[in-house]
């Protein structure tokens, strides 16, 4: 008997109109008054976007503020390499943009599959976001006038994506390490670099506290807190080549659900169309180029076979294939959006091209991004303006000039839309345990948008958790500090000790790497950009025979307690085959395609994803079971209450 | 202004204003140089103002003091630079295209200097002011003795010499690249400079250099030369 | 298929900021020239475990550029020989068959070992810390329109701010100064009206902590600018120079 979550009661969507449940939710919660502020110790795990906005508002508000992060400084999270831009409803260009309709756009989006509570808040805080950020000095791109300027971005018709350069994730980022490093200077928030959360403590049902390697000593410390919030990020590197940073990992969003928070919609993982194509086995990671490319840049693969294969074959130039014989099929699949179609519908017509054998590269694997148009309209001048740190870019990776001939793409992993699923209140189903950014569920749905993934990092950090979190401290404020001996941080550590001392007694033979890519192999095949109840089944039984393997033959180099970047990548990995199995148990059980989950057998005869609104509108919620079961399936139906579903159209 | 001693920006400005001293001090020298050239007795008046006068004395000083300045200071500077650049040296290090040499070679142009500056003091400023100031009107120069305040002589007399000569202007080289780069940092030192200026500066500071080493190093030849085409002028030495 | 080379590697081993450390010599064949210089290491570290040794440790994370995490002074230059890239973006086809790369850790009294290539790097946090920022507090500031700031003093200000704060800039100062760095964030934050406010009291307790920490004074040479990744100008150093004298004078 599945259990079905209440939206009311369990995700804690307030009453009312959809316009006024944000306003209404401030208005009526518990706060924490700023005597009380200082008593509380709140744990947030993570610098990025969400948690270093976060650390720093709570900082700000005056709670006692514990910051983790694995990289030497708060400012190195991933929330750096995001290049494109932050979108918000500001409507500075007059061309019809209003929080509904970027609310709309998100929803429609991510394919109806997110809540629609949650994306109209977000909508409404967006605005708030950039003018925080303007006012930290983040220098945003500016019009001659001096006003802000906006690009367009992927799955909009109005320009509403604020950027700096190429670079808005970094400067967004050295926003909120600014403002957190302001916390640390006056003693709000202490930070703990180079450290890694490996549990999290539950005391009578509730997180208070986690265990941390000190990862320059190898110690294992105790840390508690009166309430823990996860800013992780997403678990992309499941596929080893993926866009995110080597250390980017999903293990506090294993470490959570293995303690009882719901893993939600593990299926949902983006897949980004413009990112360089693989080169040989020896990649680490995959460089994506920014979709702002997809503004003045146009797709295209050759008409005719025999010219892709004589590309393939080194024997003819892109640049000499004739314009008739060109097929831009992105204008031609869906001309009211053209080159700017979301995400998941671009990578899937670049695979589909190629699995027709249109592909080029030596590989096969790849389709043209080409700007000889834009040049042609705008003057190389312009395009350089606009897009020169990213040509720089690729020309030092690839080898070849961009401005001459066109950039070769190929869709990869991106972007985890699925992760701990949270109420309204960004609460996970443990009590005092929240999960902001990517390491959440909650708003993207199936698909996330361009320039989205920043607005909700920041909005989770700076304007929602700093609310919806004293309606769970309120309660918490005669709870005194918790002490680090109690039998239940005992428990967590041994159980982290024992872990960490099977490790070091397989002594097997083989590197964590050569593990980890082939756990990249299964999930990139079988659990993709296009999966069938075959490949899935399959998956699953390769990644149960891949934990054995990974439990027979690793080999770590050096010892427990001491820097060992070998055992930090084991105990990763470990934890991504878990996801890699929750991500195929979930893709199994979603018997539809929508958004970035792509089932084979559900499809239009167009060849576009179908979505089965009657049986597959809710989230799938994953609760851990024990270790070698099946996960159990708890399901939180979505009711769209306000706007209508519909096949996406992109095409008029 | 206890910053001033203490800050590492403060004490850039203190090397940067005594530079900028020493350098109006060298456009002054090499002026008082080029009268010399044309005519002896107005070099001679010069130096007349400049022997144990109140305030040639008191001039000498302050040049003395910004000179100590910039000396001490260039090495205070450097003990912290290189305590800040830890004992670690890199196995393999390789100037980047586009550092000037002089940038990275500063102190050691620095102490060039200065041993040749001692040079020419015991040859010019010792037994002109100097000996003026010790009471005495006449000086041995060579097998001749001449007024400490006949300058001309003294030039005349050095400058006939090669290896004088030769020595001097490896010390106008060493100036130059010290100038090369030292006009341009001072400032930037104190902050009159941006993307546009500091390229700017570069160029002024090399003409600048270039000039008054120029200037220097034609007097020094000149009165060389003179003495090789005209040895009846330095003969009273010898 | 690829272009592959053979190498030869000299890279500094170093258990701890207490131990001796010393070269050691490995080669590599075979290596293609379209991977990158860390996907070498990779190589070399695949290698390495599968004889049972201990993996050169590094620091590295995004590889794309952007994270500064990265750092590896290779055959004399901060990220390597090539312009205007971090050691991640740096790739094999930029060294010759047979060459010898020598791999040293960034060495400034600043930046002490922490193992192998890993240096700690927390001094410039401190210094962020210092002043690095503008005092507001989350909401209640002004639309982010009602300030207009003219666009070449915004990408100004942007190119400042471009900094990764990876330490190539003291790694490359034979003074071991961090006034690249520095200057980057005092510039950005002076251009900007909303950075102005502060703009006294952030260069004077930035530079403070700058000297606290031990980092060297700037003689100008310019080789910061030479070798950082993103290149910051040291024009920004200029305009540093004069809001922390302007500032002083006017106490």
């Amino acid at each position: 008997m599945t259990t079905i979550l209440d939206p009311k009661k369990d995700s804690k969507i307030p009453e009312g109109p959809l316009a006024e449940k944000w306003t209404s939710y401030k208005g009526h919660q518990k706060l924490v008054n700023p005597a009380n502020k200082r008593r509380l110790d709140i744990i947030v795990v993570g610098t990025g976007l969400a948690g270093g906005s976060a650390a720093a508002s709570l900082g700000e508000l005056g709670f006692n503020v514990l910051n983790f992060c694995i990289q030497d400084s708060p400012r190195r999270a991933h929330s750096i390499a995001a290049q494109g831009g932050i979108n918000a409803a500001k409507n500075y260009q007059n061309d019809g943009d209003s929080v509904y309709r970027l609310f709309y756009d998100t929803i429609k989006g991510g394919d109806y599959r997110a809540r629609e509570a949650n994306v109209h808040r977000l909508a409404e805080v967006s605005n708030n976001i950039i003018d925080q950020c303007v006012a930290q000095g983040v220098p945003f791109a500016r019009e001659y006038g001096g006003l802000l300027d906006n690009r367009s971005f992927g799955g909009a018709q109005v320009s509403r994506t604020f950027y700096a350069k190429g670079q808005t994730g970094q400067q967004l980022l050295l926003g909120a390490y600014s403002a957190l490093s302001r916390q640390v200077a006056k003693g709000s928030v202490k930070l703990y670099s180079r450290y890694e959360m490996l549990d999290v403590v539950i005391i009578d049902g509730r997180a208070r506290g986690i265990i941390a390697r000190n990862l320059v000593t190898g110690e294992i410390e105790r840390f508690s807190a009166h309430a823990v919030v996860l800013g992780t990020g997403g678990y992309g590197n499941t596929f080893f080549l993926s866009t995110n940073a080597m250390g980017s990992n999903g293990s506090p969003l294993i470490q959570a659900y293995k303690k009882g928070a719901y893993f939600a919609n593990p299926c949902y993982a983006q897949i980004h169309p413009t990112c360089i194509p693989v080169h040989g086995e020896f990649q680490s990671k995959l460089t994506l180029m920014s979709e702002s490319l997809r503004n003045d840049g146009r797709i295209w693969v050759p008409k005719k076979k025999e010219d892709a294969e004589a590309i393939r074959a080194g024997k003819l130039k892109p640049t000499q294939i004739k314009e008739e014989d060109r097929d831009y099929y992105l204008e031609r699949r869906y001309p009211a959006f053209g080159n700017l179609v979301p995400r998941d519908v671009a990578s899937r017509a670049a695979k589909e091209r190629c699995d027709a054998g249109f592909g080029v590269n030596n590989t096969g694997l790849a389709v043209y991004l080409d700007f000889s148009a834009a040049i042609q309209r705008l003057g190389k001048s312009v395009v350089e303006a606009k897009y020169g740190n990213l040509f720089q870019m690729y020309e030092k990776i690839v080898d070849e000039n961009p401005y001459e001939t066109p950039m070769m793409i190929y869709p990869a992993i991106h972007y985890t839309m699925g992760g701990i699923w949270v109420d309204y209140e960004l609460q996970t189903s443990i009590k005092g345990l929240f999960a902001i950014g990517e390491a959440n569920f909650s708003d993207h749905g199936a698909n996330r948008l361009g320039a989205s993934a920043l607005m909700q990092g920041l909005a989770d950090g700076y304007f929602v958790l700093p609310y919806t979190i004293q309606n769970y401290l309120a309660d918490q404020i005669t709870v005194p500090r918790f002490s680090t001996s109690l039998p239940e941080f005992d428990e967590a550590e041994n159980g982290i000790k024992q872990k960490i001392a099977k490790l070091f007694a397989i002594k097997g033979k083989h590197s964590v790497d050569s593990i980890h890519k082939k756990l990249g192999l299964i999930m990139w095949d079988n659990v993709g950009m296009a999966r069938t109840e075959a490949s899935l089944t399959k998956a699953i039984e390769e990644l149960k025979a891949l934990k054995n393997d990974f439990w027979t033959n690793l080999y770590i180099p050096g010892e427990p307690n001491d820097l060992n970047t070998e055992l930090e990548k084991a105990l990763r990995l470990d934890d991504f085959i878990e996801i890699g199995l929750l991500m195929a148990y979930d893709a199994l059980n979603r018997k539809e395609s929508c958004g970035g989950h792509f089932r084979e057998e559900h499809q239009t005869p167009e060849g576009e994803a179908l979505r089965h609104d009657d049986e597959f509108s809710y989230v799938a919620c994953w609760k851990y079971v024990q270790d070698g079961s099946a996960p159990e399936l708890v399901k939180e139906p979505l009711d769209y209450e306000f706007v209508v579903r519909q096949q996406r159209n992109y095409k008029s | 202004m206890s910053w001033l001693l203490n800050s590492s920006i403060g004490r850039k400005l203190i090397m940067s204003v005594s530079g900028f001293f020493l350098v109006f001090f060298l456009i002054f020298h090499a002026t008082m140089n080029m009268v010399a050239v044309f005519s002896e007795d107005a070099y001679n008046t010069i130096c007349g103002l400049l022997g144990a006068n109140w305030y040639a004395v008191a001039g000498t000083a302050v040049l003395g003091g910004f000179v100590a300045i910039h000396f001490i200071y260039a090495l205070l500077l450097t003990l912290q630079n290189r305590k800040a650049r830890g004992n670690a040296n890199y196995a393999v290090s390789v100037r980047p295209s586009g550092v000037e040499w002089a940038s990275q070679n500063m102190f050691v142009l620095g102490i060039i200097i200065v041993g040749f500056m001692l040079l020419h003091f015991s040859q010019f400023w010792y037994k002109m002011m100097f000996t003026e100031l010790m009471g005495h009107h006449e000086v041995a120069l060579g097998t001749s003795t001449v007024s400490p305040k006949d300058g001309a002589e003294f030039v005349k007399f050095y400058f006939s010499h090669l290896w004088v000569v030769v020595a001097y202007l490896i010390w106008y080289v060493a100036l130059w690249f010290h100038l090369s780069h030292g006009i341009w940092s001072a400032f930037q030192t104190i902050g009159t400079s941006g993307k546009i200026w500091l390229s700017r500066w570069k160029v002024i500071g090399n003409i600048f250099a270039t000039v008054v080493m120029l200037a220097f190093a034609f007097v020094t030849i000149y009165f060389y030369a003179r003495s090789v085409i005209d040895p009846s002028t330095v003969a009273m030495y010898y | 298929m690829d272009k592959t080379i053979n190498i030869k590697l000299k890279i500094w081993r170093q258990k701890g900021p207490k131990y001796q450390g010393a070269f050691k010599d490995y080669s590599l064949d075979g290596v293609s020239v379209d991977t990158s210089f860390l996907e070498m290491l990779d190589i070399l570290n695949e290698t390495l475990i599968n004889k049972g040794e201990e993996p050169v440790v590094f620091d590295h994370d995004c590889r794309e550029g952007i994270c500064g995490m990265c750092s590896l002074y290779v055959n004399g230059h901060p990220h390597g020989p090539d312009e205007d890239v971090t050691t991640c973006q740096l790739h094999m086809r930029k060294f010759k068959d047979g060459e010898t790369i020598t791999v040293e850790p960034w060495r400034s009294a600043g930046f002490p070992v922490i193992r192998d290539l890993m240096v700690d790097r927390r001094a410039f946090d401190k210094i962020i810390q210092a002043g690095g920022y503008v005092s507001v507090n989350t909401g209640g500031v002004p639309d982010a329109n009602a300030i207009a700031i003219p666009k070449p003093i915004a990408d100004e200000a942007m190119d400042a701010a471009s900094c990764i704060g990876c330490g190539a800039c003291v790694a490359a100062c034979k003074n071991g100064s961090a006034m690249l760095f520095l200057s980057a964030k005092v510039s950005q934050l002076a251009l900007l009206p909303q950075g102005k406010v502060e703009a006294a009291t952030r260069a004077k307790n930035m530079v403070a902590k700058m000297d606290e920490l031990g980092f060297g004074a700037c003689t100008n040479t310019g080789a910061c600018e030479v070798e950082c990744p993103k290149s910051i100008s040291i024009s920004n150093i200029a305009r540093l120079n004069r809001e922390f004298l302007k500032a002083k004078f006017n106490d």
